[in-house]
């Protein structure tokens, strides 16, 4: 077994009072050894980005994840602003910036429609897969592994208590494993999301999926 | 009394509870059962240090309770008293008329003919107000249910005190005039007796209408104009002349005093000023009932005790345990959990200081003859030093088995005001401070000392109370103890600072806010380790030189990131300093080290900030490797 990864959770949440999802999710990893969660409304409230800071914590993990609400088929802001800022030539990307080649990064959001709604005759029209293509082509210029996003779908019509904590131990269980490198990873690059088949995802058939 | 005399005897009774006092607090026993001991040890009958004014000490330090109710008063809120008024009629009510019912038929049982039974179990049934309410504030047990259904029995208790004094009389045995009496609790309406009974009344209405209209609307301006002297001692002179008077008031009216005093709290509990009152007289109280439980002790008869041991000891467990089956019969009816009930019915299973007074009333009144009075008093003084012991076994023994048992801690049903967050300093500071977090719908309480200000911020309906917050017994009254943050937003660098290593001091739970005035007092809090320090002119001047750099061309947001980066630094260096400034010897005079300070903030700058702004979205970087 390879040695554990380091994982930064990046987490963009700008009223996390409000969030029924994203406040689950979080809570879900929160105390997991080897996982940083670094929330960036908490820690640059008036958006003033610590940029060495924040560089050296990429530099100091082996996966990021970039874990946020869909806004507009987006990030919040304060996400794009982190890109813009940390993410800088000769850091990032460029002939000198290698700093992040070999990472993994994964994006995990919540969206409102359903997952019918992000497809042709949906009302979004496009696909997730789609949507997150700046987000893919923003972690492949920097040299990272874009793996397959975990998507909680539906937060507003569906998912009642218990479904929502279903999905924040799915979150978990798929954390650890990433962190434990318990990951089928030849088979991610046919995935659309990480999460539709977790047994597909998993190595170990003894981190079960929620039981 | 000689003025060598007073200041003996003044000397004894402070050195008598100077040292039993602290031992008793230190031994758990709770300062009441200390100054109980201290009484009984110089009382006639061990040291003998003290004798024949042992009455009249008495008298005069039952005037404690008055303040204790004046202070308890301030308290509560009309409203909240209001909705108390279940508990205190129907629990109160029923305490007092089956305690009285229950006592008086085993008196009847014993021989006594029916008017001595009635005047023993109305006596009887009643509580001690000081004894009580002390233990329980000093366990903090003041909030619980327990806590809160034995003040509204004690309440009642002090109030069906009047109709038991207009009762008394009509159950005497021969007709005999009675003799003036001087009891400060009580007054036997010596003025107003020869008066009919519907001129009483009115006079009586008259009184307490008085009360609750001078203490609306003639207090606050009052207090402002007391307060307008800054004097202190004006105002704790005012106080005390406040709780004096209304208690020669009611002396003259025929009313309890401690009624009297406890409306009087009640009308004054919303006024500004309340915590400064408060302040000003929880002293006096404190060494008055202080003084009051020392008499209690002292006047405990040794000699009555010795001839009848046997019956005097009966008496007291057999009064105690019918008290306190008569109260957890009536705890179980309104439905206290039984750990709840269990502390209600110990706390309350005593006899009152007021029995002492209606004992010698009746004695008076040749309603009971000495032979009955004089065990009676000592049996009722032995249960009130029983009563401290009593609540240290139930803690200990008691209700250490309903923990286990998962019973939690009730809820609180007072909301007395406390507040998260006390704000010290409502200038041009604390008022914006404030103003942000009421909007935000979090509770404060303020704490200013000019008058002025608290007078027009009250009319736009903000919690305000005039005090000077460096004073400790101030923050306690404010509700320090129990808030969460303190805001130190005064003016004063010398007053902050002092202000703030109290509270580090009382309550080191307390989050610190401060605002510095400058740099060296920023330094100041710095050092000593205060949450927040804000210097009270730097967001302000950044966001002007902003706005100075906008109108010189910059674009808007290039301006406010230039500020925001200044500001970082500026905090970074400021930290650095204050620590740097702790090791250079304080002989270097004030203005050279302005000076220094001064050079040192500009070297901090040298750094190349304008290049900072921009790098970001910098493409210089870019342009050389022509990416």
């Amino acid at each position: 077994m390879t040695p554990s990864n380091r994982i930064l959770v990046l987490f963009a949440h700008p009223a996390l009072n409000k969030s029924r999802i994203n406040s689950q999710l979080v809570r879900a990893i929160a105390d997991l050894e080897g996982v940083t969660l670094h929330d960036l409304y908490e820690e640059y409230p008036d958006f003033h980005i610590d940029v060495k800071r924040e560089q050296q914590l990429l530099i100091d993990h082996d996966i990021v994840v970039w874990q946020h609400p869909f806004y507009w088929y987006s990030s919040p802001a304060i996400l794009k602003e982190w890109q813009d800022l940390v993410l800088e030539h000769g850091f990032a990307y460029g002939h000198e910036g290698t700093a992040l080649q070999g990472k993994k990064c994964l994006s995990a959001i919540s969206t409102g429609g359903s997952q019918q709604a992000y497809q042709r005759d949906g009302y979004n029209y496009y696909t997730i897969g789609e949507l997150l293509t700046p987000f893919a082509q923003t972690a492949r210029l920097c040299g990272m592994n874009y793996l397959p996003p975990f998507v909680v779908h539906g937060t507003h019509q569906l998912l009642d208590g218990p479904e929502i904590s279903d999905r924040a131990q799915d979150y978990r269980t798929l954390i650890q494993a990433l962190r434990d490198n318990q990951i089928n990873w030849a088979a991610l690059p046919g995935l659309t999301q990480l999460n539709q088949d977790l047994s597909q995802v998993l190595l170990a058939p003894e981190v079960a999926p929620h039981a | 009394m000689h003025s060598e005399d007073l200041f003996f005897q003044a000397f004894i009774y402070l050195m008598a509870a100077v040292l039993s006092v602290p031992f008793a607090k230190r031994l758990g026993l709770g300062s009441v059962l200390g100054y109980l001991i201290a009484g009984v040890i110089i009382g006639p009958f061990v040291l003998g240090l003290v004798g024949e004014q042992q009455d009249d000490v008495m008298h005069f330090a039952e005037f404690g309770v008055v303040m204790m109710l004046f202070l308890i008063g301030l308290e509560l809120r009309p409203s909240l008293l209001w909705q108390m008024r279940g508990p205190i009629l129907g629990l109160g009510g029923l305490q007092v008329a089956v305690t009285t019912g229950a006592i008086a038929l085993i008196a009847l049982l014993v021989g006594l003919p029916w008017t001595m039974a009635l005047a023993i179990g109305m006596i009887l049934a009643l509580s001690s107000t000081a004894i009580v309410l002390q233990t329980l504030n000093e366990k903090g047990l003041m909030r619980t249910e327990a806590g809160q259904a034995s003040f509204s029995v004690l309440l009642f208790q002090d109030i069906a005190v009047i109709p038991m004094l207009a009762l008394l009389p009509l159950l005497e045995m021969g007709q005999t005039a009675i003799g003036p009496h001087t009891a400060v609790l009580v007054a036997t309406a010596e003025a107003s007796g020869g008066l009919p009974a519907w001129q009483r009344t009115l006079l009586v209405m008259g009184a307490v209408g008085g009360i609750i209209v001078v203490g609306r609307f003639l207090m606050r301006p009052v207090f402002r104009f007391i307060a307008d002297t800054r004097l202190r001692e004006m105002f704790t002179a005012t106080a005390l002349l406040l709780v004096i008077g209304i208690t020669l008031i009611m002396q003259m009216v025929g009313l309890s005093p401690a009624l009297g005093t406890f409306v009087a709290g009640v009308v004054l509990a919303d006024n500004e000023y309340r915590h400064e009152l408060e302040t000003d007289i929880e002293p006096f109280k404190g060494l008055l009932l202080g003084l009051f439980f020392i008499s209690v002790g002292a006047s405990i008869d040794f000699n009555v005790l010795a001839r009848q041991p046997l019956l005097i000891l009966d008496l007291v467990i057999g009064l105690m345990l019918l008290k306190g089956l008569v109260l957890l019969a009536l705890g179980r009816f309104f439905r206290q959990s039984l750990s709840q009930n269990l502390l209600f019915a110990m706390a309350l299973a005593q006899g009152g200081e007021f029995c002492f007074v209606l004992f010698s009333f009746a004695q008076q009144s040749r309603v009971l003859p000495t032979t009955i009075t004089a065990p009676l008093v000592v049996v009722v003084a032995l249960s009130m030093a029983l009563t401290p012991l009593v609540m240290i076994a139930n803690e200990r023994l008691v209700q250490p088995r309903f923990v286990s048992q998962g019973e939690q801690r009730e809820p609180d049903t007072i909301d007395d005001g406390e507040t998260p967050v006390i704000v010290a300093g409502f200038g041009r500071f604390g008022q914006i401070v404030n103003r942000l977090l009421v909007a935000n719908g979090i509770q404060t309480t303020v704490l200013d000392h000019d008058p002025a200000t608290i007078d027009l911020l009250r009319q736009f309906g903000h919690k305000v109370f005039y005090g000077d917050s460096s004073r400790i017994e101030l923050l306690y009254a404010a509700g320090a103890a129990e808030a969460k943050l303190f805001v130190m937003a005064i003016d004063d660098v010398e007053r902050s600072l002092q202000t703030i290593d109290l509270v580090k001091q009382h309550f080191p739970h307390l989050k610190i806010l401060a605002r510095a005035i400058d740099r060296r007092h920023a330094y100041e809090l710095l050092r000593r380790d205060v949450a927040v320090v804000e210097r009270e002119t730097f967001e302000s001047a950044l966001s002007l030189g902003a706005e100075a750099l906008k109108l010189l061309g910059f674009r808007a947001y290039h301006a406010h990131r230039a500020a925001r980066i200044f500001r970082h630094h500026d905090i970074k260096a400021m930290r650095e300093m204050a620590e740097i400034e702790a090791d250079m010897p304080k002989l270097v005079a004030k203005s050279q080290q302005l000076a220094a300070d001064l050079k040192e903030v500009l070297q901090s700058d040298s750094f190349d900030l304008p290049r900072e702004v921009d790098q970001a979205w910098d493409t210089t970087a870019l342009k050389k490797y022509g990416a």
